[in-house]
């Protein structure tokens, strides 16, 4: 396991400033993600924080919508939108809610938040994109009790069948969700033989491992016939060890200050 | 209506590049001209709605207008959630083509039946509602569609209906039809629900009673400039809807009245499914008959309303 370089707590830190500013927030959906949309934002999506519907651009799904915070942190460091914004997280005026909204926070591509719709959307987009021989890619990020839901494996199968080779995938496969483990709730497995047998050419990665992510997502298409898709795996509540793997940090409001300084006491 | 719904839908993919069409797992032959002449914007996905209706929304984003066919219950119940969102949250101008308003699948059951449609369709922010009386005005409506910038429901009835629609009344999304004109009462009607209004009317007029009919295409954006005055001009209002009672058309004129004329809402009568499953088979005119959706129905509820008073109620 690489420890988290000085980037990533960064971005953790910014991920806590909202958490601080909303008094609340899905904290363990979050922090499982920050190295994907790291290196996503870094280094693979084409994109202009100042002309965020650049008609070139990658689309960018997160489809699990309570994963935000890791979006809006990004965004927010990209330039879409001032950093301090997010200290205005889930407050009335703010238009960073608990999950993100297109038209109204730059960047964010689909209104997502209700599980299962992020993926059919994308797959309506990469067939849109075809038609308009566009190289511009679409990238869906899913969580992994996202899945649960059938709608996913309608827009998987509908994927295979119209060789989407510009539709990715990226599973958040933290092996937690709401209640508890994956493995208890609904049993995901086995993840990588179900998405290649739904077609998708398959790989799997260590979430957190930013080199490996880059190393994989520069390799995209894996076919040029088929969807891809990557189990990314990954620690729910990363970084905050006390939230780790801890299905009562999926989500938590009241936050109390002594709770928000115990996690910037995590990320120095 | 639904052969021309699906051939005017082709007629706009020959002039128009945004046009796309998405099945999910309709009739074999489906518009097959389209298929041939523009494969990469035909579709027919399966039984997928909820990923049919995301995939529809994903297209409206990148700037196309997808046309989406299938029954009306599973474009409606099976994927709402996709419509509330995908659809109605992002604004998007995707046309939901619903076969089988009402009772057209009577002989199939319960769960092919939309009778709960418009209803839960006009609950939608956003969402546009339609359902036009005969071929003629579905085609005005189709080619009127392709620049209306919301989402829309457009309800299909059983097809082979009477042509009462006509070419000079011309077609105006979010406006309603004077069909006929009269000053002791007023029908409200959609969809096929217009036919039998205007029979009724005529039956009326030789009894002495004149009996107005509007018809009523565009359910959401309701034409309350319209319909207000027609409904305080009259003695008794009646709507008639092939659709469930509880939040259709009818609901609506009652919301028009209480927020804008209140004076008005005593003298309106509902006509529509009653809030049950339909227990029968048989045709869409055995259920018509136990809805009380005929002319003997509605002569009959009108001519109540215009001689005994709304005092009662």
């Amino acid at each position: 396991m690489v420890a988290l370089d000085e980037r990533s707590r960064h971005l953790r830190r910014l991920v806590v400033d909202a958490l601080k500013g909303g008094g609340r927030g899905h904290l363990g959906s979050s922090m499982s993600v920050v190295e994907i949309l790291r290196v996503l934002y870094d280094d693979v999506l084409r994109y202009r924080p100042t002309d965020p519907l650049w008609a070139e651009r990658d689309r960018f799904i997160l489809s699990k919508g309570h994963g935000c915070l890791a979006l809006y942190t990004l965004l927010a460091d990209k330039g879409f939108f001032p950093v301090d914004e997010l200290l205005g997280f889930c407050r009335p005026e703010s238009r960073l809610g608990g999950h993100p909204e297109h038209g109204k926070v730059p960047g964010v591509e689909a209104s997502t938040g209700a599980l299962g719709h992020g993926l059919p959307i994308g797959v309506g987009m990469a067939i849109g994109l075809r038609i308009k021989q566009s190289p511009a890619r679409v990238v869906v990020l899913t969580g992994d009790g996202e899945i649960n839901e059938g709608s996913n494996w309608e827009a998987a199968m509908s994927a295979a069948k119209h060789r989407l080779s510009n539709l990715i995938v990226l599973v958040d496969y933290n092996k937690f969700q709401s209640y508890g483990p994956t493995s208890e709730v609904l049993d995901l497995e086995p993840l990588t033989d179900k998405w290649r047998a739904f077609g998708f050419a398959v790989k799997e990665v260590d979430g957190h491992d930013t080199q490996q992510l880059r190393v994989i997502l520069d390799s995209l298409p894996f076919d040029v016939s088929r969807p891809s898709a990557i189990i990314c795996h990954t620690i729910k509540g990363k970084g905050i060890p006390f939230a780790e793997g801890n299905p009562e940090w999926h989500h938590k409001s009241g936050l109390t200050e002594t709770d928000i300084r115990a996690m910037y006491d995590c990320l120095k | 209506m639904r052969k021309t719904a699906l051939d005017c839908v082709h007629e706009l993919s020959q002039s128009d590049e945004r046009v796309v069409f998405i099945g999910s797992d309709l009739g074999p032959g489906v518009l097959s001209k389209m298929r041939k002449e523009s494969p990469e914007r035909w579709f027919m996905e399966g039984v997928s709605e909820q990923h049919v209706i995301g995939m529809a929304a994903g297209l409206a984003m990148e700037g196309f207008i997808p046309y989406v066919n299938t029954i009306a219950t599973f474009l409606t119940r099976r994927c709402y959630e996709q419509v509330a969102v995908d659809l109605c949250l992002h604004d998007l101008p995707v046309r939901l083509i619903a076969n089988g308003g009402g009772g057209v699948y009577a002989p199939l059951g319960p769960t092919h039946l939309a009778i709960e449609d418009i209803a839960i369709m006009r609950a939608l922010p956003n969402m546009t509602v339609i359902a036009p009386c005969d071929a003629e005005e579905m085609r005005r409506l189709m080619t009127a569609t392709l620049d209306w910038p919301h989402p829309m429901y457009i309800r299909l009835a059983k097809g082979g209906d009477p042509i009462v629609s006509e070419a000079q009344n011309g077609v105006s999304i979010g406006r309603s039809i004077r069909m006929r004109e009269g000053s002791d009462g007023l029908f409200i009607t959609t969809g096929v629900m217009t036919q039998i209004a205007l029979e009724s009317a005529g039956l009326l007029a030789a009894e002495g009673l004149q009996i107005a009919v509007q018809h009523v295409h565009t359910i959401k954006p309701l034409d309350e400039d319209g319909l207000l005055p027609a409904i305080s001009r009259v003695h008794a209002v009646v709507t008639v809807e092939e659709g469930i009672v509880n939040g259709g058309l009818g609901s609506a004129i009652l919301e028009l009245c209480s927020a804008r004329d209140r004076r008005s809402l005593a003298k309106i009568h509902r006509m529509g499914i009653p809030d049950a499953f339909p227990k029968h088979y048989g045709s869409q005119q055995t259920l018509l008959d136990e809805w009380g959706l005929t002319v003997s129905g509605l002569v009959t509820a009108m001519r109540d309303r215009l001689t005994n008073g709304s005092a009662n109620e």
